[in-house]
């Protein structure tokens, strides 16, 4: 999407007729920057301040909503963005192992990126698979009960899509 | 052969990860390989179905020949072609990769309501849903009954809110029906933020067409012609089929203008969350849904007088919405002979950790715990004792042995000290640390925590500190009671259900655990042998071989020995990995 071309009345809908126009902006704000982080994997700088103008919103005004919430990010992300899942279940089955091991593998601490922009690490409360926990997520792919071999078998498979 | 023939194979987010697809086409695959093409095709269908419970043992695959229903579990795509030799084409089932009695006796004890059409019907098929009575209840609704009717039979049946706090549901819409207003919403609630939980995931995954007749009937019930699901972007798949549904519903006249023929017009959009836990409590999430930070506010005024833009605003959870279909077609009466005096109906759990069945349940409100865990769960992985059950996640709290024959529902959990809370059930065992697990919960919160009130943002900041350091073998004199005034005061004073809940994991574990507390404090060891720091691995030199496995895999070096001679751990090097202890075959590492 070109931040540009961002239509404030058709993203926001029938309910944009009941509210002001300031109100209207900043309803579309998270969705906007959905859809940015959509094409560009992560919120430029240079885009959020192309919106502010666009929205004539404060460009502090946008930052703050932006930083409040987890799923957005200011700065590139890798091409696999692997997920250990940290939530009750996968944490009293060995969760924590799963991330170290991970770290130590890669060299990168959880929240970091490697140099070469192809993986990122993170946790996540819970992906919700708590059946098969411990659970890490590559990308949108659910992998479930790792142990020992099935960690060396998750770590394969992150390195196999580097190439 | 001109048999009947239909295979269900469960593509839930459980069935998807364990290899479903790859199933899915293996069957395929298999059937067109094996020329079961010119008439069985035509009586054949392969479905995808949501999850219908364990997880544990996907994938799991119904063959359904002739009406007769086999199970298989643990299924692999090579597999497939002995199940179609075997079962299809010869009529005689793989009896060896059939579902055991752990299987059925999961599910004898549960009664589904919501998950009565779950792992049956195609979630991605509004034909499938139509077929077993799906929309009949909106036809009901609109054709015949007054919106005062409808919040009639829901408020006789006594559902309450299924997303933790159990208001009823009906006196919710009634109090929004009364409100005058050109503009009302409704929103429901998919922010399912719960580490453990995983109950509104697999009911839109599974049946999400139930939760959008329920919204549309709770539209007409309140007079509100717009509505939201609020639904958590790490369900990428859920999304997806909600998408699917919501433009099917709408082919089919649900939703848009004059539904089905009367004048009614409703329609649904849906919200991707942004990942912030506080959005699930529902000013948060009006004002997410606003395009602010999602930070809640003070009530009153509730949402139903001042919600979405200003405007009255029912927001219900995925199962209160997934329940009312059922309630419409089935009648109250029906509805509310489940389940206790005070808590009606049945409900979603997750029962997940250190169990053997873990999965998806539903039983009548009410049910014994002992039930749940030993006769549905089918008892403690690996024979470990049982310690506790976690319930509610991180705003509940923890259920110790001795209390398992309470009941489950509102009220009783409520009195120990715990909540039903949206359906969470971890259970932990006799190697679970419960300062560890009270740690554990106030990492997350104290994460989680959006810092909009003082008491929450600084509370559980501190209450955390107080906690790392006991598990770390800092614990003071006293700490206990810091911690219990602490919690208090954060419970007292906080803004929203998030802080005053937040230290409930701490207060029940003190309440039930208290001398594990004063363990890691005065005599700074961890009992259940989990917080690092107030461990140390020693070689017991009666059973040690010498057979050097320790030695190799440590990672430090602090092993040494001669082959065949007891090794040796120097506590100076030891980094307290655990490695050795995993590795030996003689049990010959203790730690403590």
């Amino acid at each position: 999407m070109r931040v540009e071309d961002l239509d404030v009345n058709e993203m926001i809908g029938d309910v944009g007729k009941i509210i002001c126009e300031h109100d209207r902006k900043k309803g579309v704000l998270i969705h906007a920057f959905q859809k940015i982080q959509q094409d560009y994997g992560y919120l430029p700088g240079e885009v959020l301040m192309t919106l502010s103008k666009k929205l004539s919103l404060p460009l502090a005004e946008i930052y703050s909503v932006a930083s409040f919430y987890k799923q957005f990010h200011f700065s590139p992300r890798g091409k696999k963005v692997v997920r250990v899942c940290m939530g009750t279940a996968c944490h009293v089955r060995g969760a924590k192992n799963v991330l170290n091991a991970l770290e130590d593998e890669f060299g990168i601490k959880q929240g970091e990126t490697t140099d070469d922009l192809a993986m990122t690490l993170e946790t996540v409360g819970c992906v919700g698979c708590c059946g098969l926990a411990p659970v890490a997520t590559i990308n949108e792919d659910v992998v479930g009960d790792i142990g020992k071999k099935k960690l060396e078998l998750l770590v394969k498979a992150i390195k196999e899509e580097e190439k | 052969m001109k048999n009947d023939l239909l295979i269900k194979i469960c593509m839930g987010t459980g069935g998807l990860a364990a290899g479903g697809s790859e199933v899915m086409d293996a069957f395929k695959k298999q059937l067109r390989v094996k020329g079961i093409k010119a008439d069985i095709s035509k009586h054949c269908s392969i479905h995808r179905v949501g999850c219908r419970g364990l997880c544990a043992k996907d994938v799991l695959v119904d063959i359904i020949l002739n009406n007769v229903k086999t199970t298989y579990q643990f299924i692999k795509p090579y597999m497939v072609e002995r199940i179609i030799e075997e079962h299809v084409i010869n009529g005689n089932p793989v009896e060896e990769w059939a579902v055991t009695e752990d299987y059925h006796q999961f599910h004898n004890k549960q009664i589904k309501v919501v998950l009565s059409d779950c792992g049956n019907i195609d979630p991605e098929d509004i034909e499938s849903y139509l077929n077993v009575g799906g929309y009949d209840a909106l036809k009901q609704v609109i054709s015949t009954m007054s919106p005062k009717d409808t919040i009639e039979i829901i408020k006789k049946s006594g559902l309450r809110g299924r997303g933790g706090a159990g208001f009823p549901t009906g006196v919710k819409w009634e109090i929004c029906f009364k409100e005058t207003s050109s503009q009302k919403y409704i929103i429901c609630n998919a922010d399912e933020g719960d580490p453990g939980a995983f109950m509104d995931r697999s009911v839109i995954e599974g049946n999400p067409h139930a939760v959008i007749e329920g919204m549309i009937i709770g539209a007409y019930s309140t007079g509100a012609d717009k509505g939201y699901v609020y639904i958590r972007a790490e369900y990428p798949l859920a999304v997806e089929r909600l998408k699917k549904a919501l433009n099917q519903a709408r082919q089919n006249k649900f939703l848009g203008k004059n539904i089905l023929g009367k004048k009614f017009d409703f329609d649904i959009k849906i919200k991707l969350g942004a990942g912030a836990f506080v959005c699930g409590e529902e000013t948060a999430l009006i004002a997410s849904i606003e395009g602010q930070r999602g930070m809640p506010r003070a009530k009153p005024p509730f949402p139903v007088y001042k919600g979405l833009w200003e405007k009255p605003t029912v927001i219900n959870n995925v199962e209160t919405l997934a329940n009312v279909p059922y309630i419409i077609r089935n009648g109250a009466e029906w509805y509310s002979s489940f389940g206790t005096e005070k808590s009606k109906g049945t409900k979603v759990f997750a029962l997940t950790g250190k169990i053997k069945n873990s999965g998806l349940i539903e039983v009548p409100m009410g049910i014994p715990l002992r039930e749940i865990i030993y006769d549905i769960g089918g008892g403690i992985e690996n024979n470990m004792a049982f310690k506790a059950v976690q319930t509610g996640g991180p705003s509940g709290g923890c259920i110790p042995a001795d209390l398992l024959d309470i009941k489950v529902d509102y009220e009783s959990l409520a009195q120990v000290g715990s909540i039903v809370g949206s359906g969470g059930m971890v259970v932990l065992d006799e190697n679970d640390c419960m300062v560890n697990i009270a740690k554990f919960f106030l990492q997350f919160t104290q994460s989680e925590s959006c810092g909009k009130c003082i008491p929450c943002r600084i509370g559980t900041k501190r209450l955390l500190e107080i906690l790392e350091r006991i598990t770390c073998g800092k614990g003071r004199e006293g700490d206990i009671e810091l911690l219990e005034d602490l919690a208090n005061d954060v419970k007292a004073t906080s803004l929203c259900g998030l802080g005053q809940t937040a230290p409930n994991p701490i207060l029940s574990t003190i309440r039930y655990f208290r001398d594990e507390y004063e363990a890691h404090i005065t005599k700074k060891k961890c009992p259940a042998g989990v917080c690092k720091d107030l461990l140390s691995y020693v070689v017991i030199a009666e059973f040690c071989k010498g057979c050097g496995a320790c030695k190799r895999v440590c990672p430090s070096s602090a092993i040494s020995g001669e082959k065949k001679a007891v090794h040796k751990i120097d506590p100076d090097l030891c980094v307290k990995c655990g490695a050795c202890f995993e590795a030996c075959k003689f049990k010959a590492i203790g730690k403590g």
